[in-house]
Parts: C-alpha cells; structure tokens; sequence
C-alpha cells in the first residue's frame, strides 16, 4: 500500500538502524497528518494522551479500509482477533481471563516462581558459547531465551519451535504497514490449525503452562471461546518470539557502544534494573502503534484527528521529547524521572512486562559476567527488517572466551 | 528590595515551625529543605509518633495484612528537625509569635504551618462512646486497638456510617467472615460523595458482599452492660440489634480549637487560606507569616468556580504541602497557586473507587463507559454544561482523560464516540446529592463595628 | 526500610505485584495493597518493583530507622 511521506520514510529499511533523526524533525510538529490521511504522533504528551483516549480505537472494525495493522482479518470466526485489537469490554474480558493463571490477582507467584527457571535457560545459553571466540548475541542469546521461556511458561513443547519459528516471524512482519498482508495470514492459518490442535490437547491432559490452564475456561461456563483461546495464545507465542529478543539484543548494542557505562555495569549488576527501563526509553523494542483508529474527531495540539482517521502512536519518538526527558538521546541510566512508554500505556499496557523485565534483568548481567572483552565487530549490526518491533537481526560480537 | 533580603535572611537563618506532624507537615518540610532553607525546623506532633500514613489503617491494617506501627512515612531525604512529639499545640499567640504547647513550652517561629489535619468526628452521647466496644477510627492507635478487637472475632460488628472509612471497614469484617450490620441515614452508602445514582452501585456492592446495610435510618443509642461493655444498638426505624462492636463513622472535624481566640479564620470547617497557602484572619485578610496544608486547610479553587474547597484527599496533602513550603521561602512574584485536581481513591469489597475533579458540584450525570450493573464504569458529572468530575470503579486507566476534560472545561455531556460506550446517546440525570440545605456545624459569622478603624468580624463558635 | 504508593497515580498497572509479590498485592483486579515496612530481604524484589513501575509511584525509603530524634521528645 501507498504509505504517507514520513510514514514510509520510517518503515523503509534503510533507515532501521538509525530512525530517530526522523523523529526529531516529526516532532517539530506534535500531531502530523499524511498524504494518505493517517495521523503520526511523535511528542509524549501526546502519544500519551492519546493511548489514555476512549476516543482511540483498537478495534480493526474501526480501521480505514486499506489501513495499516496487523494481518488479521477482521470478520473471521475461527481466528478471531487477540484481546490486543480489541476494546472494552471485550479486550477485558479477555484480557483478564488470560491472565488469571499468569499474575495477579490470581497467580500473584507464578512468574516470580520462574526466576530459577528462567536463570537456568540463560546459564545453559552461556555455557553453550563455551570455546568460541566470536557470538550472535542474538542468535545465540537473545532469541532463543524468551522463545525458551514463553513455550515453558505456555506449556507449548520446545521442540515444536522450528515448526511454529517461521510461521512466528512472518505473522508479526503483518505488523509492518509497508507489507502485504496475504503471506502473514496464511502463516496465521497454520499457526491458528497447530495451536488449535495443542489446545484440544490440552484440554485432556493440561500438562504445565497456562495454556493447560486456559484450555479448561473454554468450556461452556467458560470465560472465552476456544477460538478466542487460539488467537490468544498466538497473540502470546509471537510477543514472546519478536519482542523480548529486541529488548535484549538493543541492550546488548547499547551497552557496547557506551564502555564507560559497560564497565560499571560489570561491576555492579545491579544497575540492571534502571539500565533495563533506560533501555527501554530509548531503544524501546516496539517503535510504535501503527493500527489505532479515530471513534470521532479528536482535538489535540491544535490539530483535529478526524474520525475515522488512523492513528500512528510513535513510541520511540515520544520516549525522546526533549520536552520530557533532559537531554533524551543521551543513553543514562541513572535517569531519576524515566517514565518512559516502552511497554505503551493505558489499557493496552505489554501484557507481557512482567516476563519481558524478568528475563533481561537475569540475562544482562549474567551474559557480561560471562562473556570477556566483548567487542562489537558490526556497528551498525544487521537490522530485522520489521520496523515495528525493531532490533538487530545479528549482533556479531568478539569476545575473549567465557568466564566460569 | 527588603522584602528580598527578609526571606534571603529568613531562608538562611529563620525559624520554620510546622504544627502538625503529619503527612503534609513532613513533606513540606521536605521540600523547605530541598529549597534551601538552611534554618531551625521544628515538627510538633499531638501523637508520639513521626509521621505515618492513614490509608493502610481501614484496609491493611485492619485485615491483619501489617501492624499499625509499621506505617511510619518513608522519608524523601534527612530533613535536620527538631521533632516535638506526644506535646500537643495548645493555643497560637500572633502578637507574640509563638506557638504555646499543653506542656506550657512557647515554640518561636518566623513562619508558621498549620498541619493538623482532622480527628474522627466523636459518637454524640459521652458516655456510649465510653462504653468497651465503640470505637472510632482516624488514628494508628485507634487502627491497633480495632484491629486487636477485629481479629478476636466479635460476634457483630455495627458500623455507624457509610462514608468512604465506615464502607471500607465493612469491607474488611466481611473479607475477615465478621458480621456486620450498616447503618446510614441517607439512601446508600457514599452518597455525600458520589450521589445517589453511583451510591446505588456501592450499595449493591455490600450487599453482595453479605453486608447488612440499612439505609434511611440512624442509630439513636447505644446501650451497655453492667461491665459497661456494648451489647446492643437501637435503630431510628425502632429495631434494635446485639452487637458487640460499634465503630462511629460519622467524618471528620477538624483540629481547630487550639487557634480559637488567635484571630485566624480557623473553624470546625478548617483554616481559611488563599490559594498560595497563606491563612486568613477573621477579617478574610491574608497573613504573611502563617500558612496551612493539607486536610486543615480550605482555599479557592479557580477552577471550581473560586470556591473553598476543603479536600481531606491523601494527594491533596502532599501538594499543597510542597506549594506551602515553596511560599514560605519565596517573595511575591515566586508564589505558586496551589491547583491541584482533586482526586481520591477507596478500596472496598475488591473494588477500586477513584474519583477526579469535586462530584458534589454536579448537576447532571452520565455512564459514560461501561454499566452501573456491571460494577465497572466510569461516571462523568457535569456542572452547568461543563465536565466537572469523574468516579470510576475498577476503570482507573481512564481518569486521566477525564482529568483532562476537567482542566480544559470540556462541555458536557461528552457527545463523542468511544470505547465501551454502552448507549447510542448518553441522556444525563441528576446524580441526586443530599441536599445542601439541611442543617450544618458551620459558625456563624457577623460583622461589627461602625467606623472604618473598628469595624471587624465577629466569630462565634458553633454549637457542639 | 519502608515505602508508600501514590494511589493516585497508581492506575493497577500491577507491575510490582509481579516483581514483588511478598509486597505488593493486588485486591480485586485493580486496587493495590502494600505492606509499609519491609527488610533486606526483600530489597531486590522493591527495587525492581519501584523501577518497573509505568506511573513512578512508588516511593521507597532504604534508610533503617527514623531520622534521629524522630521519637520522643528532643529539647
């Protein structure tokens, strides 16, 4: 599809590696209107007062035909959309239900009590780079952690990955408003028949996960539908393929391009956990909302939104305001002030925070406890193509072996 | 300029006494430090305790969750005090300036801040209120004692009113399988605040929960035993019930009476201030060395109308705390409004209750999302075309956009699409609030004098 | 060393609910409990609860015990 001027500037490839140059000549205007009648909005009191907008809709009903946004089709019963593209009071429907054997108020332990496990994943990763004298910090790492950990937590058995991995990749390139939608639907068919299948299953023998668990609400009684059921768990298996690998991957890069910042690290874990926010303000893992859409004229920064028009929410851009945040594109972990929007905000806040945090609070600080004299041999590193969920697709690093 | 070089002098070396060892007391002597002021600061506090926080006393506390003791307030940073406490202040001496305490000591001051917040508004009959097992419930000895008595397992438990702190103490008995009965006057519970038509949605709430809520009736007596313990209370509609605990949840007064004969305007409805935080005389003439922050103070709002408001609100204390604190170090032209938003929050029955802006001043209502039946929505007040509040329960995410329509004057009702909207057009009602007019505790003020020079107000206490 | 949540601000996020469940509960779906005061045990876990969450509205107080002469009568 044709892409508004700025629109396409940010989903062309060649500006992945470095967007933000963009975003700072959008946001000499808060709210810009495309030649093709989207609205970006690049400043954070915008984009977050729009995220906080009943006046927003994520509902794909409500997109303009041809619009941008995921690969689902939005009349299809036997996939229906996640609670993602959904608003109230459907999406809190859902959104509860799923998360009933996930966190509170239900299961307030059951990720806490996957610390051990997850940091269990992450010592087998490392002892896996054993005799190698240069890593793919992603491919060796960052990917195959959170896929790890969101089968185990799912209850999806791991070694089914290489079959789902593919299927994974192409629904979330869906998200990509410059693709076509056609390739990421029929990867979502599959993906849909396979979970489908594994869900029946579990409803038998539920196993561990929360799959297990949620395969048990779909009864009559139940809270949602196995339909329902089989585009959440999808909607839960690509997030944790596509965006906690960015998180680690763009902490990894960052750290190595700020030495100083590198080396207090090595010495006190514990800046992990504001480096991890600080991460996520500024090389947040998913750049932006592209498949909002307008319930009615909205007035914000002297602009109207009209209705109906969709709406772009540019994450990255508003996490470095400098009408928010002091001196934005400098990387600081010791930010006192970082409410950032990397998880977004308001009703559609990351469902999987939590998880995402977990893990690369365990994984940083053991990976550079590991890894010695870590040098970047790409700077830029090759980029994933989705400008979405942004991150390096390879982090080709050279180290001096493994520490024990 | 003098007045310069006075608060330059006053910040280096002044003496700042905050009367009120509370929430707000402590966080404005934050902020005076955080300023600079490099002075004596002195916190004087009625209880014997340093500064803690009230909210975890109707919900933590009394479900066992902590212990009373355990809400000392974190500290933002050292703040080099001298700390007077379990010494309450006794009266105020303007000419003089000082602070005289019950132990006899004069405490000097520069400026002064009134903090002293409000006390839980005492059962009308002494000697019911003496009786073993009537309680009231504002401070942390008082959250101990009930908390002890809760967690004995009384047979029932009689809860006198049905504001915020009564239903949330009903809510605690039912989640601790203690029987409770509710007594309330007006047609439902929080209807002061909320308005009958979301009260029916928190009436609905206790009763689900296994409350024994009675509305429309008022407790006439409490009677005892010959221990002088509570055995049974007799209702206005002519029952009686047994109940072995009684807790009076009437509101709050303030704490005002040690400024009687001050000369400030300092009364049952708190202390008179203007929007920078400086107290009235009774005159209704600013002071310029006394200020007053938090639940105890009243001041206008130029975005409600420019009335006092008098906000008992946990955020309010902090803010205006801070706007307090600035003002007292600063000169004319640095003074900052103190323009908070209102904005509270209860937890009851597994519900959370938030509201932003002042409900009581509307006229008209609607569900804007979600349903009342539902137990989860947001309801928007309008005040003559404008949207002047909203309550939400279980949709807390949405307030801020509704805080928005408040600063902006967004006019109501909100005629737009949006999510969760469940009705093609929104038609408002009354949101039914009490009426105003009913008889008040408020002190009756006349003017005296004849001649410029004498003419004056007279204050006069109200009757109890 | 003890902590406070701005209630206000707290919009049931629950962030630190999972990061900190020996601290930070939520009741019902949205309302969020905390107990005050905790120990050194427990540091790691509010660190990373304060940190995570998306309103800042945590505020914690590592230091031991009341600034000095916070009890009693001093002077």
């Amino acid at each position: 599809m044709a892409l508004g001027t700025m629109s396409a500037q940010i989903t062309d490839f060649a500006n992945r590696a470095d967007p933000y140059p963009l975003y700072a000549a959008l946001r000499k205007s808060p709210v810009t209107r495309q030649d093709d009648g989207t609205y970006l909005v690049s400043t954070y009191y915008e984009v977050r007062s729009l995220a906080n907008d009943p006046r927003l809709s994520n509902d794909l009903r409500n997109r303009a035909p041809g619009a941008g946004g995921p690969a689902v089709a939005e009349e299809d019963t036997n996939l229906p959309p996640s609670f993602l593209f959904h608003d109230p009071p459907e999406h809190d429907r859902l959104r509860n239900t799923t998360m009933r054997p996930f966190g509170p108020p239900h299961s307030p332990r059951f990720l806490h009590d996957m610390r051990d496990d997850i940091a269990e994943i992450i010592t087998g990763l490392l002892d896996a780079l054993e005799g190698k004298d240069e890593v793919d910090v992603v491919e060796d790492f960052a990917y195959p952690l959170p896929v790890t950990a969101i089968c185990r937590i799912l209850g999806v058995p791991r070694e089914d990955e290489p079959r789902f991995h593919g299927w994974a990749d192409t629904v979330a390139s869906g998200l990509d408003p410059s693709q076509g939608k056609e390739k990421a639907q029929e990867a979502r068919r599959e993906l849909g028949a396979y979970l489908s299948d594994l869900i029946e299953a579990k409803r038998r023998h539920p196993g561990s996960g929360i799959l297990g668990s949620l395969a048990q609400e779909t009864g009559s009684n139940g809270s949602m539908s196995t339909a329902e059921l089989v585009s959440t768990s999808m909607l839960l298996l690509i997030a944790g393929h596509e965006t906690t690998v960015n998180l680690i991957g763009n902490a990894t890069l960052t750290l190595l391009r700020h030495p100083d910042i590198l080396k207090r690290f090595q010495t006190e874990p514990g800046l992990v956990v504001p480096l991890v926010e600080e991460v996520l303000r500024y090389e947040p893992p998913v750049q932006f909302i592209p498949f909002t859409a307008a319930l009615s004229d909205i007035d914000i920064a002297g602009t109207t939104i009209p209705k109906g028009a969709q709406v772009w929410l540019l994450l990255a851009s508003a996490n470095r305001d400098p009408k928010r945040f002091e001196d934005p594109d400098r990387f600081d972990p010791d930010r006192e002030d970082n409410q950032h929007l990397g998880f977004y905000t308001g009703i559609h806040y990351c469902f999987g925070a939590p998880l995402a945090r977990m893990e690369a609070q365990l994984a940083l600080p053991l990976l550079f406890r590991r890894i010695k004299n870590p040098r970047l041999t790409a700077d830029p590193p090759p980029y994933r193509a989705n400008p979405v969920l942004r991150g390096p697709h390879h982090l080709p690093v050279a180290i001096d072996g493994l520490a024990a | 300029m003098s007045a310069d070089a006075d608060v330059q002098a006053l910040r280096r070396k002044g003496r700042i006494v905050v009367v009120g060892a509370s929430l707000a007391g402590l966080r404005a002597a934050e902020t005076l430090r955080d300023l600079g002021f490099t002075g004596s600061l002195t916190l004087i506090g009625d209880e014997p305790y340093e500064p803690y926080d009230r909210p975890p006393l109707s919900k933590q506390v009394l479900l066992g969750m902590e212990p009373a003791e355990d809400t000392a307030l974190p500290r933002k940073r050292d703040i080099d005090a001298e700390w007077r406490l379990g010494a309450a202040a006794a009266s105020l001496d303007r000419a003089a300036e000082h602070v005289r305490l019950v132990n006899g000591d004069a405490v000097p001051y520069d400026r002064l801040l009134i903090t002293t917040g409000t006390k839980a508004r005492p059962w009308l009959h002494p000697e019911e209120a003496a009786l073993d097992g009537v309680f009231v419930l504002r401070t942390r000895d008082d959250s101990a004692r009930l908390s002890r008595k809760l967690a004995a397992g009384p047979r029932r438990v009689l809860v006198i009113g049905a504001g915020f702190t009564g239903s949330e103490i009903a809510s605690v008995c039912r989640e601790r399988d203690v029987e409770v009965t509710v007594a309330e006057r007006a047609p439902a519970p929080l209807v002061g605040a909320l308005g009958e038509v979301v009260a029916a949605a928190a009436a609905r709430l206790q009763r689900d929960h296994g409350v024994d809520l009675r509305c429309g009736v008022s407790v006439t007596a409490l009677e005892g035993d010959q221990a002088g313990r509570l055995r049974r209370a007799h209702l206005s509609d002519g029952s009686a019930i047994d109940v072995d605990v009684a807790v009076v949840s009437l509101g709050a007064i303030r704490n005002t009476e040690w400024l009687a004969g001050s000369g400030l305007a300092a009364g049952p409805r708190g202390v008179a201030c203007d929007a920078g935080c400086r107290v009235f005389d009774v005159n209704g003439i600013v002071t310029d060395d006394i200020y007053a922050a938090g639940d105890v103070a009243r001041s206008p709002h130029p975005l409600f109308g420019y009335q006092f408001l008098s906000l008992e609100h946990w955020g309010n204390a902090v803010e205006q705390a801070q706007v307090a604190a600035h003002n007292m170090v600063s000169t004319g032209p640095d003074r900052r409004p103190h323009l908070w938003v209102p904005m509270f929050w209860s937890v009851q029955f597994g519900v959370n209750i938030k509201s932003v802006g002042v409900p009581t001043m509307g006229d008209q209502l609607v569900i804007a999302q979600g349903a009342l039946a539902e137990g989860r929505f947001v309801a928007v007040y309008g005040y003559r075309g404008r949207v002047i509040a909203a309550a939400s329960f279980d949709s807390g995410k949405w307030l801020g956009f509704y805080q928005q329509q408040i600063e902006t004057g967004a006019s109501f009702p909100p005629d737009y699409a949006m999510v969760d909207r469940r009705t093609d057009a929104l038609q408002p009602v009354d949101p039914a609030f009490p009426d105003p007019h009913l008889p008040t505790h408020e002190p009756t003020v006349t003017l005296t004098g004849h001649s410029p020079t004498e003419r004056g107000v007279q204050f006069t206490a109200p009757r109890a | 060393m003890r902590l406070v949540v701005d209630l206000n601000r707290c919009q049931g996020f629950a962030q630190c609910a999972f990061l900190a469940p020996d601290v930070f509960v939520l009741h019902g779906g949205e309302a969020l409990f905390f107990t005050s005061r905790f120990d050194e045990g427990l540091r790691d876990q509010v660190e990373q609860a304060a940190a995570a969450c998306p309103v800042q509205a945590v505020l914690v107080d590592y230091s031991d015990e009341p600034a000095k002469g916070a009890e009693g009568h001093v002077g």
